[in-house]
């Protein structure tokens, strides 16, 4: 029987930001369907215009709410390259352990509270309350570990307060590193937890095959810095992110989109495994290889596995790392900067993909021009065609209206879009 | 259930969001130590940043961001003739916020530089108390989740809720946090209203203002200390303008 429906989702819940999913089927085929952003403009490349440079990582948190240490991360990162700045060992341990901490509460964020319902059947995890305490405690303590060590580390998760330029403003404290790392070595064993309920939950059949983006540094997993690269073979520096994202604006849409060598491209967990697989500590890739998450993967709900995967990583990773700080010590943690007139770009994975800051100083270390490129803006093509591919497949298979508005979220979800960063 | 003869209101609470970076609603889903207690005690019948659910009905509205385009201040109105009690939530709704540096800006100018020949509307930014009445404002970016769950306990037991009077530094004070100002960076702490704990001085910056004047800030002696120690106007500008708390005295 060949179907008609229609799809009209206006502000897509479980997602931040304001984003419309609109799907039209007739006779069985896609007529029309889309992914539009359509959040308020709030035009932090302008309000960063004038800012000294000790303010530039302040405001540039201010773009996301959940991924404000990457924003403030690039942004210093972007400073610091512009500068000619070189941070002490430690420090450049302390910024990854915060963003192993955002990574991780993010991450939780997202599987647990965002895109779990979908897969329970249920319309959040308000219910799980009082129908499964056990899973809400778990999503408790494991983002608990994820927040914490970020509060540590950066002073606060969300828009944090030691983080600058040349360094950080001072060491965490002793007990307090000493506490979050018990916390994370517990969290093991709710991770496990964790991926046994994902290991039960069913993953959508579908591939587009599309363009992976991540930054590929080539000794490490990716976190801060690196050259970029490409499932389609392109590989770029930092500083030429610009014929990587190509940005563009369509007029139905307040984010921009962005594409490099076809229609549109991915960045994000995915992407990052799929580029650097290979680098992943052991019991990460083991998890990858348990879930049968093979490189080059074009199923966009595999994101949620990759993201999984990435928490198993940056669980270890910063165990690793708060070894080694308590271990050589944390003595110098910053060194002194001088402004100068120049220009920086600052390329760091944020939970949601590759991020970039780019700004052009003046001589009184003022900002004479800034373009910050959001994971979401460079994803919302890739969404945007997947949409199409997924509606059509589902069509011709025939299915419910309910069901093409599930999936169709679900899909959107599975990039954990941020819109409001998006539209910065 | 009653408690000493009282019973608590049962709140319907609604979260909604207009320009800002929603950070201070994902606040509510943070403090995991008290999360589920949180999550029973407000009946969160509309949250669309993490959930479904999407009632009409609801008595407290939760409102984060500022208000920058004409959808948000029709959108705005209908919560307002729905709610009992609208709370502006975070700095961005309580005063512009973050935001308001766009409105020094020629938005002409703006929009060429951010979108090229494709102009996207935009309006100057503004507190949601320019455009409804507000019932309670909570600043902070984020707010505090701490003080949040202390108003949410006030609400619940409809004891009146009254802000701390005295700025920052009294929780400098109480944290034995070694003072920024005397470290040599500037703080707005002196003329800033507590209630956060302190957390940027505890992590070393210097305060910026984001919940705003205290109670009758001693703005004047405070701007001479600061020449006193070396920090011209522009200095003392660039932060009191950062989150447009301090607009008015700001301008004086």
């Amino acid at each position: 029987m060949k179907i008609d429906l229609e799809v009209d989702l206006h502000h897509l819940t479980r997602v931040e930001g304001h984003g419309d999913v609109y799907v039209r089927i007739e006779d069985g085929k896609v007529v029309e369907a889309r992914w539009d952003v359509v959040e308020t403009p709030r035009y932090f490349e302008v309000m960063l215009k004038g800012r000294p440079w000790t303010q530039a990582g302040l405001l540039s948190a201010r773009i996301c709410g959940i991924c404000s240490i990457s924003h403030c991360l690039a942004s210093i990162r972007a400073t610091e390259r512009a500068f000619g700045v070189e941070v002490p060992p430690a420090a450049a341990k302390l910024r990854l352990l915060a963003k192993d901490g955002e990574t991780l509460q993010s991450h939780y964020l997202h599987l647990l509270f965002l895109a779990a319902p979908d897969f329970l059947g249920l319309p959040s995890v308000l219910p799980l309350l009082e129908q499964k305490p056990a899973v809400v405690d778990l999503a408790r303590r494991l983002r608990g570990a994820g927040n914490r060590l970020s509060d540590v580390v950066a002073g606060r998760t969300t828009h944090p307060v030691t983080l600058k330029v040349g360094g950080l403003t001072q060491p965490p404290s002793l007990p307090a590193l000493r506490a979050v790392r018990g916390d994370l070595e517990r969290s093991i064993a709710d991770l496990d937890a964790l991926v046994e309920i994902f290991a039960g939950f069913a993953i959508p059949d579908f591939v587009r095959e599309t363009e992976f983006i991540a930054l590929r540094p080539g000794d490490v997993y990716p976190s801060i810095g690196g050259r970029l690269a490409s499932t389609d073979g392109v590989e770029r520096a930092e500083d030429d992110y610009r014929e990587m994202t190509n940005e563009y604006v369509d007029p139905r849409n307040t984010s921009k989109w962005a594409r490099h060598m076809r229609e549109s491209f991915a960045v994000g967990a995915l992407a990052r495994f799929n580029l650097n697989h290979a680098l992943l500590l052991p019991p990460a890739r083991a998890l990858a290889e348990r879930l049968g998450l093979r490189p080059v993967s074009h199923n966009p709900f595999l994101n949620n596995v990759a993201q999984l995967v990435e928490c198993v990583h940056a669980t270890h990773e910063s165990l690793a790392m708060i070894d080694e700080l308590l271990r050589d010590g944390m003595a110098e943690v910053s060194v002194p900067v001088t402004p100068r007139a120049a220009e920086g770009v600052g390329a760091v994975e944020a939970p949601r993909g590759i991020l970039y800051h780019h700004y052009r100083y003046d001589g009184d270390g003022r900002i004479a021009q800034a373009n910050c490129v959001i994971p979401t803006t460079q994803n919302n093509a890739n969404i945007h065609l997947d949409l199409s591919a997924l509606a059509a497949q589902r069509a011709a298979a025939g299915t419910t209206k309910a069901e093409m508005e599930r999936l169709c979220s679900m899909l959107v979800r599975a990039y954990d879009p941020c819109v409001s960063c998006s539209v910065h | 259930m009653k408690y000493l003869g009282i019973r608590p209101q049962d709140l319907r609470v609604a979260v909604f969001d207009f320009t800002g970076c929603e950070g201070c609603e994902l606040q509510l889903a943070n403090r995991e130590e008290t999360l589920v207690d949180f999550l029973r005690a407000a009946r969160l019948v509309r949250f669309r940043e993490i959930a479904d659910e999407a009632a009409d009905e609801y008595d407290v509205a939760l409102v984060e961001g500022a208000i920058s385009r004409a959808d948000e201040i029709d959108r705005l109105q209908r919560i307002r003739e729905r709610a009992r009690l609208l709370v502006a939530l975070g700095t961005c709704a309580c005063y512009g916020g973050v935001n308001k540096l766009k409105n020094a800006f020629d938005f002409a100018e703006a929009n060429a530089a951010v979108y090229g020949a494709q102009a996207k509307e935009t309006l100057p930014a503004r507190a949601v108390s320019d455009v409804v009445s507000v019932d309670l404002a909570i600043p902070g970016c984020p707010v505090s989740k701490e003080e949040v769950e202390r108003i949410l306990q006030h609400l619940l037991w409809d004891v009146p809720w009254r802000f701390p009077s005295y700025p920052v530094c009294l929780e400098c004070k109480q944290r034995f946090t070694v003072c920024t100002f005397q470290k040599g960076e500037l703080c707005l702490g002196p003329i800033t209203m507590g209630g956060c704990g302190a957390p940027c001085p505890a992590g070393g910056l210097g305060c910026l203002g984001c919940r705003g004047p205290a109670a009758d800030p001693n703005v004047d002696e405070f701007r001479s200390i600061a020449r006193e120690r070396g920090f011209g106007d522009r200095d003392v500008a660039a932060k009191l303008e950062f989150f447009g708390s301090f607009d008015p005295i700001a301008a004086r």
